[in-house]
């Protein structure tokens, strides 16, 4: 997906709510003037006060993937920049906003960057306000940083914010990534023992927000954290960016509400669900579900829904984590075991050949996905892509490994059905879809 | 592994270990190696999704786990706390 995709229309919340753009408000490739017109100036705030008691009461998650609590990073390295007798000498913070997005089915940070970079760096600025950090970087692809380098030069306040070319690799905007970027040139994920928010770049305590996280802080700094709750749900406050892609009428990244219904935001993009047979929630590194009455949501919805990861063949809801936003829809008359084991052969090619279980085990899973996908129908196929996960769950120096497993895990138990046709030789997706163009 | 949990951690850094297994020559108990080569807990050590890349130790193996982690070609080991 191109920069250019970056222009389609944002429309607005899903799920019949009036979620008028909040991220977007500033209108296409907002300059500096719209941006101000659109969410006004930046309130001033003591240092390393409100803004903190703001972001834990606004209940902002990480919109990178992961989902983490945004203000416990933030407070982590709030704690580790204060003297402490028991730590080394750490030197000012480090605030970094990644916009990698290496992820291929993913263009929301893209259209973010796109349309509103100025939200971005008011996140950081008002972030290095609160922290007394030193320095600032915006990390992403090169033609992202384009229109991020035309905000810059529109604002005197920013000049302390340094732009980053990030390498196109999956791996690429893993938070370790990102700081051994700086650090070293390689943009490979490194060894953590400790945590980025206590020693980060040199040391230094560091800050690595997804950059839809960071226009979320500035608007949080602007507004409080009562506004940013008065949309989504009280366990998924506030709203986030879907990038919508797969067999859709085009592909369009939406602003939908926490705890909005995947079936609704499907709706919004076009798209009936009798023409859905799944869809990828959250990437490469997600889950494959039926969309039928699930909810996206960071937390387990309390409106009824069944707690925990929705079980396939749940009578009504489920709920899904959206991770870094992404909707990828397989249309009916598609082999959902096919469509994993190209994305499996994808991730293997993506590991960055550091650690041993990754390098050669993502490899070997990707080769039985492969034949359980070809329907070569060998019984053991299904224990042995159970043995292989086992092997690499947990066994590298980033997520990438855990997150391929979780695509399999999720393909195995939606496609229950698939699977056991392909061991027996045979594919029914085309089958399925009854005529429908294929 | 007693009740008591375990006495240290073996943390193994993926990025630089080569998977010649001198560590698990070391540690019998504690490691096995995977279909590659690489350090891998021994069955039954880590429960159900635990930590693979922090292995737990015995107060027993604590020494043996210091030796590894001196002797490791690529100093990829440490010993991290419990
Ligand atoms: S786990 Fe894989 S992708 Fe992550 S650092 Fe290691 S080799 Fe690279
Ligand atoms: S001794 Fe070191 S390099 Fe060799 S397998 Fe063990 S951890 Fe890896």
């Amino acid at each position: 997906m191109s920069a250019d995709t970056a222009v389609e229309p944002v429309e607005r919340g899903a799920a019949g709510q009036s979620a008028a753009s909040r991220l977007f408000a500033g209108g296409a490739n907002a300059g500096h003037a719209a941006h101000l017109a659109a969410y006004g100036t930046m309130p001033r705030r003591a240092p390393g006060g409100s803004l903190a008691q703001e972001l834990e009461a606004s209940g902002l998650t990480g919109r990178g993937g992961a989902g983490f609590s945004a203000w416990r990073k933030f407070a982590a390295v709030d704690l580790s920049r204060r003297p402490n007798r028991y730590a080394r000498r750490t030197g000012a913070p480090v605030l970094i906003a990644n916009g990698a997005e290496g992820e291929p089915l993913s263009f929301k940070d893209a259209t973010l960057l796109h349309n509103a970079p100025h939200l971005v760096i008011d996140g950081l600025l008002a972030a290095a306000e609160a922290l007394g950090a030193g320095s600032m970087f915006i990390y992403a692809g090169a033609a992202r940083l384009e229109p991020v380098a035309a905000a810059l030069a529109e604002r005197a306040d920013a000049r302390s914010i340094a732009l980053l070319e990030a390498p196109d690799t999956f791996v690429a905007g893993q938070a370790s990534a990102v700081v051994n970027f700086l650090e070293t040139g390689r943009a490979l994920p490194r060894d953590l023992a400790g945590r980025l928010a206590e020693s980060g770049f040199k040391g230094r305590p560091t800050l690595v927000h997804n950059v839809e996280t960071w226009a979320h802080v500035a608007l949080v700094a602007r507004y409080g954290a009562d506004w940013f709750r008065a949309e989504g749900t009280a366990e998924d406050p506030g709203t986030r960016l879907v990038s919508v892609t797969g067999n859709v009428p085009s592909e369009v990244v939406l602003e939908v509400p926490g705890g909005a219904g995947l079936g609704d935001v499907l709706a919004s993009a076009g798209v009936g669900l009798d023409a859905v047979s799944a869809v990828l929630v959250g990437g490469y590194h997600g889950c494959w579900v039926r969309p039928s009455g699930m909810v996206l949501s960071t937390g387990a919805p309390s409106g009824g829904a069944p707690s925990g990861p929705p079980s396939p063949g749940a009578p009504s809801a489920g709920w899904v984590r959206p991770g870094a936003g992404v909707l990828h829809v397989l249309g009916v008359g598609r082999c959902g075991l096919e469509a994993t084991a190209r994305m499996v052969d994808y991730l293997a090619g993506e590991s960055a050949r550091q650690c041993g279980p990754c390098m050669f085990g993502l490899p070997a899973l990707a080769d039985v996905m492969k034949r359980l996908a070809a329907g070569s129908g060998a019984p053991d196929l299904v224990r042995e892509v159970e043995r292989l996960s086992a092997l690499v769950s947990g066994r590298g120096a980033c997520h990438h490994p855990d997150g391929t497993v979780q695509l399999i895990h999720s393909a195995l138990e939606t496609f229950a059905d698939d699977v056991r046709w392909h061991l027996a030789g045979q594919c029914l997706a085309a089958a399925r879809a009854d005529g429908a163009a294929q | 592994m007693n009740a008591g949990g375990p006495a240290a951690r073996l943390h193994i850094d993926w990025t630089v270990c080569d998977g010649r297994g001198l560590c698990a020559e070391l540690l019998p108990e504690a490691l096995t190696r995977d279909d590659w080569g690489y350090p891998l807990a021994a069955p039954g050590r880590i429960r159900g999704s635990g930590d693979a890349t922090n292995v737990p130790l015995t107060g027993a193996e604590l020494v043996p786990a210091m030796d590894a982690v001196k002797l490791c070609p690529l100093l990829a080991l440490r010993i991290t706390r419990p």
